[in-house]
């Protein structure tokens, strides 16, 4: 039992608190904005998909397809992989930020790039459903009232759409947050990668000079639960959304 | 980018191809048996899950949102971890077919219960009114009815799980992205990377993509004929 308070007595370390939930931040920074970028990017990409399909504008539908289904198809891993590599990073990420070296602010704006693209085209799929979801008679409607493609787009068809997939984007925030682990491969700083560096340096802290397999608990453990705690509570968030939904239905029927 | 037209990489890729069809057969056994375990988890859980018993239930409720809420990198590295710390150490790949396994159950057991909670109470009551016993009325009426709304979402795990044997890379990795990183990072093989993601993207899409073209098919059929 020794061994287990050795371990719980690394979480009572204060400076150890402040480095994960400084690892948590970035979790939820990251994830925020590769759903924000991704909305803003799926909508678009959906909108592609869904309506050029004239003679003249069939090519963006296809580039728009073809876009969604790679990156769809292929983990998410391969993409922060190659955009490792790839990615062109602007200078400005080159420095010293948020209390990161200039290599880590580097690294973690190549992978959150990767987050984003992989996120906008799962977003862009459930944004399709919701547009498939719209009656064709609003665009009739939207048309006879004098508005044009665009605007019909925007004020009528657009808000019609998200009020649809709100539930289901709220669970791919979820989806998000736990695929944001992914970035631990690299050696980025979020939640999960400063976790697995505690653990591997677990001896320095609990006092007894080596890394027992009470501290895999005990770590891996409080990061469970902080997951659990965030996810949880997004989840019950969006049950309770559909459940309004539902009632908002019956009530209308 | 221009590596991608460089001779010399594509000929470094074909030389060391042993690696990517390792990498390529490792996640596909990978993913088999994680397949199963998955449904195996799943038709159990679904099954607790619409028996109208408490306890069970609770049971599968628990089990679902514990899983779904925690990363699955967080899971393979506790197993992984927790089994080396402790003297047993486990391979890397029986340790990924049991995390995958584990975590794709609980997507599992939600498809089999939307699917069976589906199926009008009326079935499950006319099946009982006709003398069969729990097993028989799951089997003979129940089952074959939710096969049918089961199935497309289960294809689409099935896709999921294909991709997310990549996480394998965290305790070491030896399925098809991780060997490819260290392919294009290794002291004496490296720097052919175009054509190396190129090839692995390639072998993930070639796989994933006519599986969830396939249950988007399947969706939209019968979403129609639920139309009509």
């Amino acid at each position: 039992m020794s061994e287990f308070e050795a371990s719980l007595s690394i979480l009572r370390n204060p400076a150890i608190w402040s480095y994960l939930l400084r690892g948590l931040m970035f979790t939820f920074v990251i994830s925020v904005i590769a759903v924000v970028i991704g909305i803003l990017l799926g909508s678009v990409l959906a909108l592609v998909r869904n309506y050029c399909t004239t003679k003249k504008t069939w090519i963006f539908k296809a580039l728009s397809a073809i876009y969604i289904e790679v990156f769809r198809n292929t983990p998410l891993l391969l993409w922060i992989f190659i955009c490792l590599v790839f990615c062109p990073c602007p200078s400005i990420f080159n420095r010293q930020l948020f209390g990161l070296t200039s290599v880590e602010t580097k690294l973690l704006f190549k992978a959150a790039m990767a987050l984003i693209l992989f996120t906008s085209s799962v977003i862009a799929e459930i944004i399709r459903g919701g547009l498939n979801a719209v009656p064709q008679g609003q665009f009739e409607a939207g048309h006879s009232q004098g508005f044009h493609t665009v605007s019909t787009m925007v004020y009528i068809i657009l808000p019609q759409a998200y009020k649809n997939v709100i539930p289901t984007l709220l669970s791919q925030v979820i989806t998000t947050i736990k695929d944001s682990s992914y970035l631990a491969n690299v050696a980025t700083i979020e939640l999960m990668a400063r976790m697995k560096k505690l653990l591997s340096s677990a001896n320095m802290y609990n006092g007894t000079g080596r890394i027992n397999v009470s501290d895999v608990f005990v770590l891996f453990g409080c990061a469970a639960i902080i997951y659990f705690i965030i996810n949880f509570s997004l989840s019950c968030f969006v049950r309770y959304l559909q459940g309004r939904t539902k009632k908002v239905a019956r009530v209308v029927e | 980018m221009s590596g991608i037209f460089s001779g010399g990489a594509w000929a470094k890729v074909w030389l060391y191809r042993d690696t990517f069809i390792k990498g390529f057969l490792n996640t596909i056994l990978v993913s088999a048996a994680a397949v199963l375990l998955s449904l195996a988890i799943g038709i159990i859980l679904g099954l607790m899950a619409t028996s109208g018993k408490k306890l069970f239930k609770g049971i599968s409720r628990v089990y679902v949102e514990i899983i779904q809420n925690t990363p699955l990198l967080l899971q393979i590295c506790f197993l992984y971890y927790a089994m080396a710390f402790s003297g047993h150490s486990m391979g890397i790949i029986p340790a990924g077919m049991i995390s995958v396994g584990i975590y794709h159950g609980a997507y599992m057991a939600e498809v089999v219960r939307a699917g069976i909670s589906s199926i009008p109470k009326g079935q499950a009551e006319a099946a009982a009114a006709s003398g069969f016993g729990y097993l028989g009325k799951m089997f003979y009426i129940i089952l074959p009815q939710s096969i049918k709304i089961i199935l497309p979402p289960m294809v689409n795990q099935v896709v999921n799980v294909i991709k997310n044997t990549s996480c394998l890379y965290i305790i070491g990795g030896a399925d098809l992205i991780s060997l490819t990183y260290s392919f294009v990072t290794g002291a004496n093989t490296g720097g052919a990377y175009a054509p190396a993601y190129l090839i692995s993207g390639l072998l993930f899409f070639i796989i994933c993509f006519p599986l969830s073209k396939v249950a988007g098919i399947w969706e939209a059929r019968l979403k129609l004929r639920d139309r009509r």
